[in-house]
């Protein structure tokens, strides 16, 4: 009996949907809204994403070592690093010898600094390690785990960390990015709210139109779920065609969008996420629309459900 | 079989309703209740259909109190209960077959049942031939019919039938009021309110007349007396 109750609400369900066309395709296109809301908010959430990493990525300090350090000291100090936390591995040496080749480089067409580097006679230029760091706001305490290292003999190798010269920025920069999460995440759960608010309020003027009708269901003896079920059918119907078309037409709007994100938010382009990441945006909107759209109707029709 | 023992019904704004009112049907009865509007006839099936809990008294049905039945006993009740509306009340988005078997689906019918018994319940009432058309298709009438169809597909104890003429033409009305008599015949209590006099003249059945929320007078072979 079960199953029998099931056949028939499912198909009642998209009967009701099909019959009530002009009110079935007002609640898609409203719906369309809401998962058009929730489809930028991933990818705007993704150009964040890749924007804030891409601006961590370029934050990072350099220590410079004095002329004379050993380098096994700097080695040693370096696998020390590494092993740190807070410290995003490989940090990158720099040996004397690689510093004094790319200073060359960079001022090949400088004459005169290359011949005075000539007269000096030896090379001035120390070793370095780039660290870098899982979160910029970790900068701080690697600086502080500097400070404590010295060579094995008991003598400072280290000349200076930029890290003091670069503090402000770093500050900075930590603070933007906490607040840009900050503000995204309650942005997002404002305009997802609102969107299904919208959605919700759509479908219960679609079910209001229905009160009679749900009045003489309760007066022929139906149960509350036998009444619910259809309701309950067509909302996830709406919800799942509104996901479909929602999805379609992301397809050339990234397209159209691609070339200039990756342009203006440093390589990022939201055609080859979308595509990349399908499966994923496919159940996230597909999931919300069945789940927006049949829990509001279910909901919705319980006022009715008084008779 | 159905009994009101000193019910009334007083509403949140202190308007009365009903009041005092017993009476009782027996089973195969048929009861006409006639008044002016606000007389308390449809408040009075009202509280018989459980859509109303009266402020004071007892609704019996056989030996059940009616304001006491649970939700799902209340459906279980209603099954019993066949109802014939003034306005029809046909679902608009189910074709007339859907709207009977529907009916019948809400009694848990299994679909070789509601096959066989749909078609039969609409030769009973005339309209075999319509039985694919939406309610937007059909006359007055003919809707008053599936609405009858769909309140005897079940085989009630009780048709309940709220001014089922009130909508209709006198030649429809007539067609009507044969119809209810035929199955109060076949063996169903039925409880008509109308306010049509002709109607009443003519069935020579027991009458209840109603005023201001009182039963006035309850004649055997009744007239409309107002």
């Amino acid at each position: 009996m079960l199953w029998i109750k099931l056949k028939r609400v499912i198909r009642s369900g998209f009967f009701g949907f099909w019959r009530n066309g002009f009110v079935s395709l007002s609640s898609i296109l409203v719906m369309l809204v809401t998962l058009f809301v929730i489809g930028t908010t991933i990818f705007s959430g993704a150009i964040l994403k890749s924007t804030l990493a891409e601006i961590r990525d370029k934050v990072d300090i350099n220590v410079y070592f004095v002329t004379t350090a050993n380098e096994n000291d700097i080695l040693a100090m370096k696998s020390n690093l590494e092993k740190l936390p807070e410290v995003m591995p490989p940090v990158t040496y720099v040996s004397k010898e690689e510093a004094l080749a790319a200073f060359k480089l960079r001022h090949q067409n400088d004459q005169f600094t290359l011949q005075s580097l000539d007269e000096l006679g030896q090379n001035p230029l120390g070793a370095t390690l780039n660290i870098k760091a899982k979160d910029p706001s970790q900068y701080e305490s690697i600086a502080q785990f500097l400070d404590g290292q010295n060579a094995a003999d008991g003598s400072s190798i280290i000349e200076k960390v930029n890290y003091y010269q670069n503090k402000d920025a770093i500050d900075r920069l930590t603070h933007i990015i906490n607040s840009a999460n900050r503000l995204a995440m309650l942005l997002t759960i404002f305009l997802i709210i609102i969107s299904i608010l919208i959605t919700f309020n759509t479908l219960r003027l679609v079910i209001y139109m229905s009160r009679d009708e749900i009045a003489v269901m309760r007066l022929v003896g139906a149960s509350a779920g036998y009444i619910r079920g259809p309701f309950f059918i067509a909302g996830a119907i709406y919800g799942f065609i509104s996901a479909i078309i929602a999805l379609i037409l992301f397809y050339p709007i990234t397209i159209w969008l691609g070339s200039t994100t990756a342009d203006f938010f440093v390589g990022f382009n939201i055609f080859h996420y979308y595509t990349a990441n399908f499966g994923q945006i496919f159940l996230i909107i597909v999931g919300s629309g069945i789940a927006i759209g049949s829990i509001s109707s279910y909901l919705a029709v319980r006022k009715y459900l008084k008779v | 079989m159905i009994h009101f023992d000193k019910v009334s019904k007083i509403y949140l704004d202190n308007s009365v309703a009903l009041e005092d009112i017993s009476f009782s049907i027996e089973p195969k009865e048929f009861v006409s209740i006639v008044g002016h509007s606000g007389a308390g006839k449809t408040t009075l099936l009202k509280m018989f259909l459980a859509e109303e809990k009266p402020s004071a008294g007892k609704v019996f049905y056989e030996s059940t109190d009616i304001a006491t039945l649970k939700r799902d006993q209340i459906n279980n009740f209603r099954r019993k209960i066949g109802v014939v509306f003034q306005d029809f009340r046909l679902l608009p988005h189910k074709n007339v077959y859907e709207n009977i078997a529907f009916a019948m689906e809400a009694a848990g019918r299994t679909d070789e049942e509601i096959e066989a018994d749909v078609p039969h319940v609409l030769d009973l009432v005339d309209l075999g031939k319509k039985i694919w058309n939406f309610p937007n298709e059909l006359s007055g009438g003919e809707k008053q019919r599936v609405s009858i169809a769909r309140a005897i597909v079940n085989q009630p104890e009780v048709i309940i039938a709220d001014e089922p003429t009130g909508n209709l033409d006198p030649l429809n009305t007539y067609d009507i009021v044969q119809i209810l008599k035929k199955i109060n015949d076949l063996g169903t209590t039925v409880i008509l309110t109308t306010h049509n006099k002709g109607v009443i003249d003519s069935l020579k059945k027991r009458v209840l007349t109603m005023e201001n929320g009182r039963i006035i007078r309850d004649d055997k072979e009744g007239k409309y007396v107002i």
